[in-house]
């Protein structure tokens, strides 16, 4: 056999793929297994100090005088500081990206000066040795205020009569209209014309580890590392910089253990940013983390939408428009530096999305109100999107008296289609919302389903069968945020170490949160050099260490820092592979590398274990032809750019018993079919989705930051604020499509939203599913017992 | 300090003595005195969970006891537990099925899910999802936890 005839590891051959698809338990689990993580809480340094804040009891009003003198002299504090003070060491900002074009926000400081413009804003920062002290502290400021008028409701925000910031003209901060055309010509010819307006509640992400920080200022080389419980550690190390005044060189970020993420520690905080000048000012490390009624007041929320939805189809059921007018609120601020008008703009680009009408209207205003902010938590403008186009095409299927997977499947972007621009502009490079709705439907049994259903419809017990189709953004290009200013990468590195001892050592930008960020690069890492997992060691979350990169979110850690994985770990085992070469007098395309030694390709005969090579090539290069140069660390990079966002799509479907005496929804069952592309750790995958479509149903059935018409957030603590908990929960039963995207060679789309994305509406078709044969429908989230008896005419 | 009270408690085994505040609960005490950093503080009204402690054989609430409180008492913590082996079953389920994501939830579940072995040791899935209630976790769907806790008490 000639050379060339020896098996090679071509990209997607079985044996290339190793370790992917295979449900590794994931090894850094084991630490927080003993409660020996490190959190970011869980860190004390010598002179440690603590902070606690001072905030507006009010939604709106002017700061007329503050007294620190008491709160200096309380026992252990070491300053009292209000916005002034710290607006010497910290520059202001303003939440705006150039290429959503025309969005304002005023400027922003670490700590409000003269006037808080929600309830929980902090207009000062007390730091004391302990916590505790810090908080007594803060107690005793004295406030003189005057209250403002406060602009709660979204249609008065919209109207303007009372403007939150003058200089603005109105509380506008961002529209956005886009239109195919035809759409009128398309509704006046419809057969069919359905139109509902559905209320989305505001909620947030109560992440179990409150949002942390310690920021440890060295005044000698002028340098400041903070350890931050954040998604994204570089685009922090830019924003500490350019803010507190320090070369970016000398700023280091250090993300730990994070309890929990999901959007909400992506973002620049305000007492975040006072934190890490205190620091500087204070010239010793300080920490802040938040407690629980903190968190409510001033982690960011997220939807708080309106939205009326038209939808035209034939009497075949062909739907021919959609037409769309989204309002939203989003607080005083349009948050830094990813801003507050995303949302609404991917409702914008989302409705209607896995179906293929032509027709497109939609109109959306987001505007300031006296709240708290909100920005991009989970799935960011999804749920809303695929609720609404859910909701309206099961409307749709009522009026057409239709089986509302039979509209769906007349109208899903057929899976041959692709590529495939959508009417409001995106482009979907390969989708399977065909394939999916058929393994959906083969999964939950449809068929049965109708018919233990309709036998319990005649035993009096109502129940209903939900689903949702959905397309989710994955993988964003820098067309996300990079092209409208903001200094987040859209491109991640990986650093691949090939240690002595034969260890291959990881090093990537993306973080880790809990998802198996790690597990899955050591999986890709192993396979791609051909050393058995338990050989690699990932390091992740700290600026000073790993490769440049964007961090985790919208999920591109598999898609992005994965590829960057692969392909480092391809270029080592070549580079590998040069030195068993020199080493064994052989030619380098006999050789491979197959659970922790080189091997004949051919025979696979083993040839040098890389325990072996490591030694070699590190200590005895002096046996090396004196022109070898071995390079065992590797750095490779990727950015995905064909495509604006790498599309995945899935459907979901929910099944609930609706309670008519009570109000009550008990959750029977829900189903996930996703095409996320290649499935690394199917393990790691399914618990992701599960945990994505409970805070999804969180969304749909429990959770909402309530509101007085004054301003004050009435449910701010977890006994008020519901959470979805174990016992209310059904079993979600999760399956998959695998489409790899071509951009990369891994083929992995994301897969971290996906859930949140899709359970809200199919929660919401189940309950109007079940509650249609008594003339009751359902549309403001969360679907609380009391708005259910309200549609039924109980209450 | 100068209303500290001078406690004495059992800390996984090792006798401690301290002057404590009477303000200062178990859980701070725990985290910030003896370092026994695996216990977290999630809500600090006793909803969450992530402060679950077992104190003279109960599971509590470390936020909602005072560490004065515990004066005389044993108390055992997720170290405590783990280096005993006596999670050492619950844990490798919870690893092989992944039934833990950011792990800031996970040493109380553990705590609750020992709790249940020892009191309820044949529980049904129903019995494990509504003994986990009092334990909030927010990464995973529960399914995970639920299935891990299953196999160890019927494996």
């Amino acid at each position: 056999m000639g050379k060339a005839e020896l098996p090679l590891h071509a990209p997607g051959t079985q044996l290339d793929k190793g370790y992917i698809g295979q449900s590794v338990p994931r090894a850094n689990a084991q630490r927080l297994l003993q409660g020996r993580g490190s959190f970011t809480d869980d860190l004390i340094f010598p002179r440690l100090a603590h902070v606690a804040f001072f905030r507006s009891p009010y939604a709106h009003a002017r700061v007329k005088r503050l007294d620190f003198k008491r709160a200096l002299r309380s026992p252990g504090v070491i300053g009292v500081f209000d916005g002034r003070a710290v607006a010497e060491y910290c520059k202001p900002w303003m939440g705006v990206l150039a290429h959503l074009k025309g969005i304002r926000s005023p400027e922003q400081h670490a700590i409000a000066i003269e006037r808080a413009c929600w309830q929980g804003e902090a207009v000062a920062a007390v730091v004391a040795e302990s916590r505790g002290q810090a908080e007594d502290a803060v107690g005793l400021i004295e406030a003189d205020w005057e209250e403002l008028p406060a602009v709660v409701d979204m249609d008065e925000a919209l109207a303007g009569k009372v403007v939150i910031h003058p200089e603005l003209g109105d509380n506008i901060c961002f529209k956005r209209e886009h239109d195919t055309g035809g759409v009128d010509e398309a509704f006046a010819k419809a057969d069919v014309v359905v139109e509902e307006t559905y209320n989305f509640g505001r909620h947030t992400g109560v992440c179990i580890e409150g949002r942390a920080i310690l920021a440890d200022y060295n005044a000698g080389e002028h340098s400041l590392t903070v350890y931050h419980a954040t998604q994204a550690p570089h685009m922090m190390q830019d924003i500490f910089s350019r803010h507190l005044g320090i070369p970016e060189a000398n700023v280091r970020v250090i993300a730990k253990d994070v309890g929990g993420s999901y959007g909400i520690k992506v973002h620049v905080y305000a007492d975040e940013m006072a934190t890490a000048a205190l620091s500087v000012m204070l010239r010793r490390p300080v920490k802040f983390v938040a407690d629980r009624l903190e968190s409510f007041l001033s982690d960011i929320h997220a939807r708080e939408h309106k939205v009326k939805v038209r939808l035209a189809c034939t009497k075949e059921g062909e739907i021919l428009a959609f037409d769309l007018d989204d309002l939203t609120a989003i607080g005083p601020y349009s948050v830094y530096p990813r801003t507050s008008g995303i949302e609404g703009n991917q409702v914008v680009n989302l409705t209607g999305g896995p179906y293929k009408h032509q027709k497109y209207r939609a109109k959306m205003n987001v505007v300031f109100t006296n709240k708290n902010v909100t920005c991009q938590y989970r799935a960011v403008g999804h749920p809303i999107a695929v609720a609404l186009t859910e909701a309206i095409v099961d409307r749709a299927a009522l009026e057409l008296k239709m089986d509302p997977a039979e509209l769906r499947r007349r109208n899903l972007i057929p899976d041959d289609a692709y590529p495939y621009t959508f009417p409001s502009g995106i482009k979907f490079e390969k989708l399977s919302h065909h394939r999916t709705l058929d393994k959906l439907l083969e999964l939950m049994d449809y068929k049965s389903l109708r018919a233990q259903q309709a036998d319990f419809r005649k035993k009096g017990v109502t129940r209903g069968i939900g689903l949702a189709a959905m397309i989710e953004v994955t993988n964003p290009s820098p067309a996300f945020y990079g092209v409208g200013g903001a200094r987040i990468s859209a491109q991640d590195g990986a650093t691949l170490r090939f240690e002595p001892t034969g260890m291959v050592t990881v090093l990537c930008g993306v973080t880790e949160q809990g998802q198996g960020t790690e597990g899955i690069f050591a999986q890709i890492a192993a396979s791609a050099v051909g050393v058995t997992v338990d050989k690699v060691r990932v390091i992740t979350g700290d600026t000073g260490v790993t490769p440049y990169g964007g961090g985790t979110w919208a999920s591109r850690g598999a898609g992005i820092g994965g590829e960057a994985v692969l392909l480092a770990g391809r270029a080592l085992r070549s580079n590998i592979l040069d030195v068993a070469a020199v080493v064994l007098k052989m030619d380098k395309a006999e050789l491979d590398i197959v659970k922790n030694e080189v091997v004949n390709r051919l025979t696979l005969e083993a040839k040098l274990p890389l325990a072996e090579l490591g030694r070699i090539a590190h200590f005895r290069p002096d046996t090396l032809p004196v022109d070898f140069q071995s390079e065992l660390t590797v750095t490779r990079s990727y950015t995905p750019r064909q495509y604006a966002f790498t599309f995945s799509n899935g459907i979901q479907a929910s099944y609930v018993e609706v309670d008519p005496e009570t109000g009550f929804v008990k959750l029977l069952k829900h189903w996930c079919v996703e095409d996320a592309g290649t499935v690394i750790n199917p393990m790691l995958v399914d618990e992701q989705i599960r945990g994505g479509v409970v805070q999804g149903i969180g969304a749909a059935l429990y959770e909402e930051c309530l509101y007085g018409p004054d301003g004050q957030l009435l449910n701010g603590n977890m006994a008020d604020y519901l959470v979805p908990m174990s016992s209310e929960m059904p079993d979600i039963v999760c399956a998959h499509i695998e489409t790899p995207t071509k951009q990369s060679q891994l083929g992995a789309k994301g897969v971290g939203e996906a859930g949140t994305a899709g359970a809200p509406g199919a929660v919401m078709n189940a309950i109007n599913d079940a509650l249609a044969p008594l003339g009751a429908r359902v549309t403001a989230m969360p679907f609380t017992p009391e708005r259910i008896l309200v549609a039924l005419r109980k209450i | 300090m100068e209303h500290a009270v001078e406690t004495t408690l059992t800390v996984n085994g090792i006798e401690v003595t301290r002057r404590i505040e009477p303000r200062r609960n178990l859980v701070d005490f725990l985290r910030e005195e003896l370092g026994l950093t695996g216990s977290h503080v999630g809500c600090e009204h006793g909803v969450c969970g992530a402060c679950t402690v077992r104190v003279d054989g109960e599971i509590v609430r470390g936020c909602l006891m005072l560490a004065v409180q515990a004066n005389g008492c044993k108390v055992e913590t997720i170290e405590g537990l783990s280096d005993s082996g006596e999670l050492a079953r619950l844990q490798k389920a919870f690893h092989d099925r992944n039934a833990l994501q950011c792990g800031f939830c996970t040493p109380a579940m553990l705590m609750a899910a020992r709790d249940l072995q020892l009191k309820n040791p044949k529980a049904s899935r129903e019995e494990i999802r509504t003994h986990l209630s009092g334990n909030y976790c927010r990464c995973t769907g529960y399914q995970a936890i639920v299935d891990a806790i299953e196999d160890v008490l019927h494996g």
